[in-house]
C-alpha cells in the first residue's frame, strides 16, 4: 500500500520537481480545432504556464492507486474526433436532449430538493470558533448531527480516529472502527471498497496508506468528485506533516494517535471543506486571478521578480482566494492543488494578519517528502493583500523578510500601489460587463494556463443556499462532462429556474448559467459573444506572461 | 552552541542600542500569541492557533539605552516542535508561558526549561516563567506559590499575567529588559569590538529542501 502513494504519474518527473509531460505537446498538435488549440485559447499564457500542466480534471483526480477507475484521456483518443465548432454544438444539443433524460431528472430532483430546503446552510460555523482549543463539539447522537450534508472522517489503518468534520473524534471511534472493518473485509479478498450508495447517501472511501478517508454525503456530487475532495483532505494533512513523516510515524507505531500531531490544525481542514463547498477553484482544478490591468500586474510581477533571493522558489501575491501574481524559479512549477492548499492555509488563520509568519510547509504535489519554509505576511494592515514567499532554506528568515521589504519598496517606486488599492476595491467583476442580457453567470477555464475566470455571483443567487445550489449545478455539469465512462463535450439543459450549458474541449472548459427564459439558439449566440468578450479582456482576467526569477 | 555577546552597541549614539532576540515558548493555547499581541499592539483578540511562528519587532526607548526586541512567537502545537529549536537558537531571552488554569501546561513549561538548559549556559539567556490567564483565577490549577517556588529554585524571573485584561504584560518584558541590561553592564568593561552584531541565521545554512532533523 505504501507504494501506492509513492507512485508518480506519467507526467511527474522522478526528481520530484514537476514539469509538463510530453503529452502536452502531442495534444497541441492533435487538436482538431486549430482555432482553439490548447495554448491559443483565451487566457492561455503567452510564454508557457506557471503551473504544472494538468490536462484535465482526471489528472487531478485519477487515483494514484493505479486502479483504472478513470480512463486516461489518451485512451479516449480513439473515439470520434471532437466536435466543438459552434455548428456542431447545436447538432449535439438535439442528440443530447434524447440522451440526457436521466440527467434532466436528476437536475429536476436537485431543484426540488433545493426548494424543500434540503440545502440548508452549513450550521457548523459555531464550532471550533472558540479558538483556544476549547472546541465545542456536537453531540453525535443527536439528529442534527445526522442531518449534515457531508461528513468527512479520517482514520488510521488501525481504525483510530484522526479527524471528523462534525462531532468529536472520540465519540465516533466505534463508527470509524466499522469503516475500517469494511475496508479490511474487502481487502482480505484482494479487493477495494470505493463507495456505497444507499438511501440517498454516498459513502465514499479513499485509501491512502497509512490513512483512510471516508465521506458520507447526500450532495449531488459524483462519487469521483467526492473522492477528489477527500484527496484534498489527504494532501492537506500531508502539507502539515509530509508524507515521509506520516509514514515514519505509523511504521514506528501502528496505533499512533495522529490527532496529537494535528492538534490545532483541525480548523485548517474544516476551512478547506467549507471552501470546497463555495469556491469553484477546487472543482475546476484551476486558479482564479484578481482582475487587474495588465500594466499594473506586470509592474507587480517585476517587483516580485526583482525581490528575489537564492533560496526562493515561489513568490506569490494573493488577495482573498484570487491570485494577483506568481513568480517562480525557472523550471519549477507549482501544482494548482498546492496553491489551493496555500490559499486555504492563509484564509483559515487570522494569525498571519499580525507580524510575519515563518512556517514549515510541505507542498505535497511538488515534493511530499520535505518541507519548504513559507514567509507569510500581509502587505498592509487593512488591505487584503497577502504575500507568500516560499523558500527552501529554513534558516533564511531574515533574507526572505528582506525580500518582502524590497518588494514593497519597488512597488512604491513604480507607483502602482494606488492602482492596486483600486483593483482590490472591486475584486470581482459583474456579469453585466459582458453585455448579454440572459447571461447570469459563467465559469471559463483555460486548460493550458490552469487559470479560470468567473464573475461575481449576483441575483437571483443572493442567499448562501442559492449560491451553493448554483455551485451544485456546476458540479453536476462538471461531473457529467467528466464522467469516466461517458464523458460529454456539450451539455445544454433547460430548467425551471435557469438554463445551463457546458462546453468542454481540449483547450478550455466553459460552464454557463442563463435565465430560464432564453432559447437554445440565444444561448449559443451568447457563448460566441462571451468567448469574444473573454478574449478581449483576457489580459485583465488572466496572467498571460508568467514571470520567473 | 556558543552564544555571542548578548548584543551589539552602536558607538555613535549617545545611548547604547541593543538588539535582543526574545522567544515565547509553551504549550498550545496558553496565550503566547496573545501576550505578544498585547505587548506589541496593546490589544487583545481571540486568536487562532499560530502556524509555525510569528515574528514581531518592538523598539523601546529607555533612559539608559535603545532596545530593539525581536520577538519570536512560536506555535505550541506538537508538530512544530521539531522546528522549534530554529526559533529559540541564539535567543537572548525566553518566556516560558503556561496557563494557570491548566496544570499540564505548567509541567510542559518545566520540560521546555530542561530543553533550554541543554542548549544554553545559564548566563547566556534570561528566562522568565510566565503564568498567563490570571483572568481565569476562579479556575486556577497552579498556585502563585508553586510558580514562584519553581522559578526561584531555577533562578528564573517569574510573573503572572493576563493578556486579556492587560495585567503585568508590559512588566514581564520590562523585567526582561532590565535583567538583560544589568547583565550588559556586568560585562561592560569589555567593549564590543565589532559594533553591531546581528544574529546570522544563515551561518549553518546548508541548502536543503527538507528538514530531516
Amino acid at each position: 500500500m505504501a507504494a501506492d502513494v509513492h507512485k508518480k504519474k506519467s507526467w511527474e518527473v522522478s526528481n520530484g520537481s514537476l514539469v509538463p509531460g510530453d503529452g502536452q505537446h502531442t495534444e497541441r498538435s492533435e487538436s482538431p480545432t486549430p482555432g482553439l488549440a490548447q495554448g491559443t485559447e483565451p487566457g492561455a499564457g503567452q510564454e508557457g504556464a506557471m503551473f504544472v500542466h494538468t490536462r484535465s480534471y482526471e489528472d487531478l483526480t485519477s487515483p494514484e492507486d493505479g486502479a483504472a477507475a478513470v480512463r486516461s484521456p489518451e485512451e479516449r483518443r480513439g473515439e470520434p474526433a471532437e466536435q466543438s465548432s459552434m455548428e456542431q454544438i447545436s447538432k449535439d444539443f438535439s442528440e443530447l436532449s434524447t440522451q440526457l433524460t436521466g440527467m434532466a431528472l436528476d437536475l429536476d430532483e436537485e431543484m426540488r430538493a433545493g426548494k424543500e430546503g434540503k440545502l440548508e446552510p452549513s450550521p457548523q460555523t459555531t464550532r471550533r470558533d472558540s479558538v483556544l482549543s476549547g472546541k465545542e463539539e456536537e453531540d453525535v447522537t443527536m439528529d442534527a448531527w445526522r442531518l449534515h450534508r457531508k461528513h468527512v472522517f479520517v482514520l488510521s489503518e488501525a481504525g483510530k480516529p484522526v479527524y471528523s468534520r462534525y462531532g468529536s473524534e472520540e465519540a465516533l471511534s466505534s463508527t470509524m472502527g466499522v469503516m475500517m472493518a469494511l475496508v479490511s473485509f474487502l481487502e482480505a479478498e484482494k479487493n477495494a471498497i470505493r463507495s456505497i450508495h444507499a438511501d440517498g447517501y454516498k459513502v465514499v472511501f479513499v485509501r491512502r496508506s497509512p490513512l483512510v478517508l471516508v465521506a458520507v454525503a447526500r450532495t449531488r456530487q459524483s462519487e469521483q468528485e467526492i473522492a477528489h475532495e477527500l484527496l484534498y483532505i489527504y494532501y492537506q494533512i500531508l502539507s502539515l506533516l509530509t508524507w515521509t513523516q506520516l509514514n515514519h510515524i505509523f511504521q514506528q507505531k501502528q496505533n499512533y494517535d495522529l490527532r496529537r500531531l494535528l492538534a490545532g490544525s483541525e480548523r485548517i481542514t474544516d476551512n478547506l471543506l467549507d471552501l470546497m463547498a463555495h469556491d469553484p477553484s477546487f472543482l475546476m482544478g484551476a486558479v482564479r486571478c484578481l482582475p487587474l490591468a495588465a500594466s499594473v500586474r506586470d509592474a507587480v510581477s517585476s517587483s516580485l521578480q526583482q525581490a528575489k533571493a537564492k533560496s526562493l522558489v515561489f513568490s506569490i501575491l494573493l488577495s482573498g482566494n484570487q491570485l494577483v501574481s506568481l513568480v517562480r524559479k525557472k523550471d519549477q512549477f507549482l501544482h494548482p492543488i498546492d496553491l489551493h492548499l496555500l490559499f486555504n492555509l492563509i484564509s483559515s488563520s487570522s494569525s498571519f494578519r499580525e507580524g510575519e509568519a515563518w512556517t514549515p510547509i510541505c507542498l505535497p504535489k511538488f515534493n511530499s517528502s520535505g518541507f519548504f519554509h513559507a514567509h507569510i505576511s500581509y502587505l498592509e494592515q487593512e488591505m487584503d493583500l497577502c504575500l507568500l514567499l516560499v523558500s527552501t532554506d529554513r534558516e533564511d528568515f531574515f533574507t526572505v523578510s528582506d525580500c518582502k521589504r524590497r518588494f514593497q519598496e519597488r512597488l512604491r517606486r513604480r507607483g502602482v500601489q494606488h492602482a492596486l488599492h483600486e483593483a482590490l476595491r472591486t475584486p470581482f467583476y459583474s456579469v453585466a460587463q459582458v453585455g448579454i442580457p440572459d447571461l447570469r453567470h459563467f465559469i471559463y477555464k483555460s486548460k493550458s494556463s490552469g487559470l479560470f475566470t468567473s464573475p461575481e455571483i449576483e441575483a437571483p443567487y443572493v442567499q448562501e443556499e442559492e449560491k451553493e445550489r448554483l455551485l451544485g449545478l456546476y458540479q453536476y455539469l462538471h461531473s457529467r462532462a467528466h464522467n469516466s465512462s461517458r464523458p460529454l463535450k456539450n451539455i445544454y439543459f433547460t430548467g425551471p429556474r435557469e438554463n445551463l450549458l457546458a462546453w468542454v474541449t481540449n483547450a478550455f472548459e466553459l460552464y454557463v448559467c442563463y435565465s430560464p427564459l432564453g432559447t437554445k439558439a440565444g444561448a449559443i449566440n451568447a457563448v460566441n459573444k462571451l468567448m469574444k468578450w473573454i478574449r478581449k479582456e483576457e489580459d485583465r482576467l488572466f496572467i498571460l506572461t508568467p514571470q520567473t526569477y | 552552541m556558543a552564544q555571542m555577546v548578548t548584543s551589539g552597541t552602536s558607538p555613535e549614539g549617545p545611548r547604547p542600542s541593543y538588539m535582543y532576540k526574545v522567544v515565547l515558548l509553551g504549550s498550545m493555547s496558553v496565550g503566547k500569541s496573545s501576550l505578544a499581541y498585547r505587548y506589541v499592539k496593546n490589544d487583545f483578540r481571540e486568536l487562532l492557533p499560530t502556524v509555525g511562528c510569528s515574528f514581531f519587532t518592538q523598539v523601546l526607548e529607555l533612559d539608559e539605552a535603545t532596545v530593539k526586541f525581536e520577538i519570536w512567537d512560536t506555535a505550541g502545537q506538537e508538530k512544530y516542535q521539531s522546528v522549534c529549536h530554529l526559533y529559540y537558537r541564539d535567543a537572548h531571552a525566553a518566556l516560558l508561558v503556561y496557563d494557570i488554569a491548566n496544570k499540564q501546561t505548567f509541567s510542559r513549561a518545566k520540560l521546555w526549561l530542561e530543553e533550554l538548559e541543554k542548549k544554553f549556559l545559564p548566563d547566556e539567556i534570561v528566562i522568565a516563567l510566565v503564568g498567563n490567564k490570571t483572568d481565569l483565577a476562579a479556575e486556577r490549577e497552579v498556585t502563585t506559590e508553586e510558580g514562584e517556588d519553581f522559578a526561584r529554585t531555577k533562578g528564573l524571573l517569574f510573573m503572572e499575567t493576563s493578556a486579556k485584561s492587560n495585567h503585568q504584560v508590559n512588566d514581564v518584558f520590562m523585567a526582561i529588559v532590565q535583567e538583560l541590561l544589568r547583565r550588559e553592564k556586568e560585562k561592560a568593561p569589555r567593549p564590543s569590538p565589532h559594533g553591531r552584531s546581528t544574529v546570522d541565521l544563515r551561518a549553518s545554512g546548508a541548502r536543503t529542501r527538507c528538514c530531516r532533523s
